[in-house]
């Protein structure tokens, strides 16, 4: 009964569990709930992982309502591997947030902070569970709300800025795909995606279609802060509190993807977006600006979080350069590329994290010589930071391994030579930072520095950890994505 | 114990070392008889399994699939297990004399340099090793990765730059140009490994070919062609130890190493003859000698003259490697034992100069020769071979590439051969002159006055026995020979 229920229940338990959490004034009650919670997730997220690589794509009626009228939850493949990451931060960084909330969060706000967080998962999550074209707009818009919260909590005034830019982007991407699902709906009278791509075939030259289509992608890549769209991002994650740039980094933006390929390849089709509506060319184009100019941007950021958020800008263009290939190695790499930076940046913005708790500023000036005070902290930057260079052994060397070999196989070299490029600019940036950290006398507030808390520095390390697991054996990764990528084009060959 | 294990302790020996030596970091006598007993215990494992590989037999064992299709797995071949022998003997023997150059020269921060150099040791009996390209590309950046904080040793503003010029141009050639020509390569031929006659006959066009060349031959920075040369200049801020192994033998071995396999077993020999750019990246090699050694005639800090020369020396083995004659590739592997021998006693020297007298510059060392005879003797037998004059090891070296040079029938490299060697002579016979018949009291103008010895006997130990290795090979060339006859009997 509970099991053959799970694809509910992992909505549903963050989902009830924020309200109640609400209850909880003492902060360290609330920190307990959402662990508790966030490990329940995850442990949901393995058990319906499990069923999907084994059983193939699970659906599931909500309140037995029949499809296509009632609201739909699917998970094939490439939902499995997005609920899987998502759930996997929120427990890893959950144990983290104790100490770096207490230091950054007022603690009357604790509370609010820990309820905002389950709500936000519960958004992500819901994303990524949902067959149905307006559940999905809902899902959204409970992420995106309890994010312009969680992001206004960070500690500088200039947070409340940054959430506010946020949340007129995110409005207006919001509308967009408001408006483009009402367009779908107009034209085929279902929400139901699966049902959506059946019917769409018979309107699909209608210029009311083809709106849609550039509403609800226009709108996605807002929220997927997708080149030149992304203005809003390096604000939000530079004022955010540490945890919440890494939660971000790790799985918003990601989940923004997830709903590109959806729409892409299951709602529209690849026949209709890439070949009559050209949106690969588009989107590659897009990707080649985002990788280089946000690239460029990052080698010239003194703030090491806004660097590491230029550099998510960047990140996203890669993912998207293979998803704009549109074949199964370029979406494949698309995926590998996604889940491995989620890895890499979150333990970055962790590691980060750390530094802010014990240093209260991350600009380079403030670091010099912060490797001798915190050795543990600067390692793991380092060892992230060689993976988001690309170096072998890590899960950056394999991501960008399968994206180069995609991109050369569809015959554009010149833009595997970007990627390549790229990562050299990307190893500029980090090494400014370990230059820093590691040859530059310490000023004189930093003899009162000390390492990190353990309670911060194992999330750390165990995302480290999974990086060079990863880079040794990516087997499992590779299989899941490729699963994915077949699952998606295989539905838009139907 | 099976080879295959010895193998594979070979590779875990040096990098499982730094946790030992980080251990013993308040006491430095057991923290470098750890250094000494890795180095030693690592040669002997090597050394146990060649015999094994001149009866033919091929050891291999794999031990991931990070990528399906793409195994990290390690195999020996003649080359390899030359490569292999000469790195560990020459870390035993450098083991010794850091010792000696650190504690007189009151280094900071030692357990890191130890624990470093292990691991970039490690790295290179991976490079050795290595059963495919992919294999040999992980080891090939994680060699640049553990050397740059041995580089950057000294710390401050000069080792910053001289770092960020090494990890630039190392990474920034590996990371371009060498990883796409592999990712390239793969996409072409669906596989990576080490085949006897090649893996890309067959499969493509000659232009594309040429391509792939042009990538890789330039995209392993660590052979230092021109331009991707002036990271060897820029390393030298390294205190001498790290010169002397690292980019007299080890990392710029790997570099030439790297080539020369790309062009056995990637290219083959019989598809590199067809390749149309070979022809004209042999004039790069040769343009490579020329300029390098006209830039060492000009220098007068002793261990930058030491780095141009050895970009010079090292653009031999390129140009062996593109020679596509089976005599070539014997020069080629000959000269990366000889020219190893020849160079790292030149550096010992260099480095000996410094701790005792602390004088950098061939201006300040007349009459050097008669305080500090024994090291000046060494260095003088090192010139030798630069040169390429019996009875010195450079000789048998420069000797099997004018024949593969003749044999290839490419007249014009024979030319800039001897070209090279008269500039070699122009550049090493002054300092030795310089350091025998000029009287001391011409360092008196530079307000200098001499009172020092000997270098310590750790120092001098080590001198002598790379200095007698040079002479040795002269007249015994039989252990890397029989290696290069086999790998070059393998190749046709």
């Amino acid at each position: 009964m509970l099991l053959a229920n799970l694809p509910a229940l992992q909505v549903v338990i963050p989902l009830v569990s924020a309200p109640l959490c609400l209850l909880l004034r003492n902060p360290r009650h609330a920190w307990a709930w959402a662990t508790l919670v966030s490990t329940m997730v995850l442990a949901v997220a393995v058990m319906l992982a499990q069923r999907v690589y084994a059983e193939g794509t699970i659906s599931y009626a909500i309140g037995a309502w029949a499809t296509p009228w009632g609201i739909e939850y699917r998970i094939d493949m490439a939902g499995a591997l997005m609920i899987l990451l998502i759930a996997a931060i929120g427990a890893v960084i959950m144990p983290y947030a104790r100490r770096s909330i207490r230091h950054e969060i007022a603690r009357k706000h604790i509370t609010l902070f820990y309820t905002s967080y389950l709500l936000c998962l519960t958004g992500l999550l819901g994303i990524v569970v949902t067959g149905d074209a307006f559940n999905l707009f809902v899902f959204l818009e409970i992420s995106s709300l309890s994010s312009y919260v969680l992001i206004s909590l960070g500690s500088t005034r200039r947070a409340l800025t940054a959430a506010f830019q946020y949340l007129v982007m995110g409005t207006i991407g919001a509308t967009f795909i408001l408006i483009g699902v009402g367009l779908l709906y107009m034209m085929t009278g279902t929400l139901n995606m699966t049902d959506l791509a059946q019917r769409l075939p018979e309107v699909t030259d209608t210029r009311t279609i083809r709106v849609a289509f550039a509403f609800v992608t226009v709108g996605v890549s807002i929220k997927l802060a997708l080149f030149p769209l992304h203005i809003w991002l390096p604000n939000a994650y530079t004022f955010a509190p540490s945890v919440v740039s890494a939660f971000m980094a790790a799985t918003a933006t990601k989940a923004g993807v997830y709903v590109l390929l959806r729409l892409f390849f299951t709602v529209f089709g690849s026949e209709f977006s890439f070949t009559a509506m050209h949106v690969g060319e588009i989107l590659m184009l897009l990707a080649f600006a985002a990788i280089l100019v946000a690239s460029l941007v990052a080698v010239f950021e003194n703030n090491v979080k806004r660097m590491l958020a230029y550099s998510s800008v960047a990140q996203i263009g890669y993912t998207i350069l293979g998803i704009s290939l549109a074949s199964t190695a370029g979406v494949t790499a698309g995926i590998i590329y996604l889940v491995n930076h989620a890895l890499i940046k979150g333990a970055l913005f962790l590691a980060l994290g750390c530094v802010f708790l014990r240093l209260g500023s991350v600009t380079l000036k403030d670091m010099h010589g912060l490797a001798r005070h915190m050795p543990w902290t600067m390692a793991a930057f380092v060892a992230g930071g060689l993976s988001l260079i690309g170096m072998p052994l890590t899960a950056g060397f394999i991501s960008k391994w399968y994206l180069v070999s995609a991109v050369l196989a569809a015959g554009y070299w010149p833009l595997a030579v970007l990627v390549l490029v790229s990562s050299l600019l990307a190893l500029i940036y980090i090494w400014r930072v370990v230059e820093a950290a590691y040859f530059n006398v310490p000023g004189a507030a930093m003899h009162k520095v000390k390492e990190a808390p353990a309670s911060m520095l194992i999330p750390v390390w165990l995302l480290i950890g999974v990086n060079l697991y990863v880079g040794i054996d990516a087997s499992l990764i590779f299989s899941m994505a490729q699963q994915a990528a077949d699952t998606l084009i295989g539905q838009a060959l139907q | 114990m099976s080879p295959e294990i010895t193998l594979l302790a070979c590779i875990a020996l040096p990098l499982l070392a730094p946790a030992l030596i980080t251990a013993l970091h308040r006491w430095p006598n057991p923290r470098e008889a750890v250094t000494l007993l890795t180095s030693g215990g690592l040669f002997l494992l090597v050394l146990s399994l060649h015999h094994l590989v001149l009866q033919g037999t091929r050891p291999a064992i794999n031990i991931a699939e990070p990528i399906p299709g793409l195994k990290i797995g390690f195999e020996i071949e003649p080359l390899g297990m030359l490569f292999a022998l000469l790195a560990s003997f020459l870390w035993l023997v450098t083991s010794v004399y850091s010792i000696g150059y650190m504690r007189s020269h009151h280094e900071s921060r030692q357990t890191s340099f130890y624990s470093y150099f292990a691991v970039a040791l490690g790295s290179v009996m991976g490079i050795a090793f290595a059963g495919n390209l992919f294999t040999l590309f992980i080891f090939y950046e994680l060699l640049t990765l553990s050397t740059y904080p041995l580089v950057t040793h000294a710390g401050g503003d000069n080792a910053r730059e001289g770092g960020r010029m090494y990890l630039g141009y190392l990474l920034g050639s590996s990371i371009i140009l060498l990883l796409l020509a592999i990712v390239w390569t793969w996409s072409l031929t669906g596989t990576l490994d080490f085949r006897a006659g090649g893996i890309l006959e067959g499969t493509v066009t000659p232009g594309v070919a040429s391509l792939l060349l042009v990538l890789f031959i330039f995209g392993i920075g660590k052979a230092a062609v021109i331009p991707f040369h002036l990271w060897l200049p820029a390393a030298m801020v390294a205190p001498t130890p790290v010169s002397a192994l690292l980019h007299a033998v080890a990392v710029v071995k790997a570099g030439v190493f790297t080539v020369l396999k790309v062009a056995i077993y990637i290219f083959g020999i019989d598809f590199l003859a067809q390749v149309p750019a070979t022809q004209w990246l042999t004039y790069v090699a040769v343009a490579t000698i020329l300029l390098a050694s006209l830039v060492a005639l000009r220098q007068d800090n002793l261990k930058l003259l030491l780095a141009w020369s050895t970009i010079s020396q090292l653009s031999y083995i390129v140009l062996c490697a593109l020679l596509i004659t089976p005599l070539g590739i014997v020069g080629g592997g000959l000269h990366i034992v000889m020219h190893a021998f020849a160079k790292i006693t030149l550096f010992f020297c260099a480095g000996a100069i410094i701790v005792t007298t602390h004088k950098t510059r061939i201006s300040e060392m007349n009459g050097i020769g008669r305080r500090m005879p024994w090291t000046m003797a060494a260095f003088t037998i090192g010139a030798l071979s630069m040169i390429g004059l019996p009875p010195t090891a450079g000789f048998i070296s420069k000797w099997y590439i004018l024949l593969g040079a003749i044999d290839a029938q490419q007249m014009f490299a024979v030319g800039v051969i001897i070209i090279s060697t008269l500039l070699n002579a122009a550049y090493f016979l002054p300092i030795v002159y310089t350091a025998f018949f000029r009287s001391p009291k011409g360092n008196m103008e530079h307000g200098l006055k001499d009172t020092h010895g000997e270098a310590p006997v750790a120092i001098l130990l080590a001198i002598t026995v790379t200095a007698l290795g040079t002479i040795v090979l002269f007249f015994f060339p039989d252990l890397p020979l029989d290696l290069v006859l086999q790998l070059a009997g393998e190749s046709k």
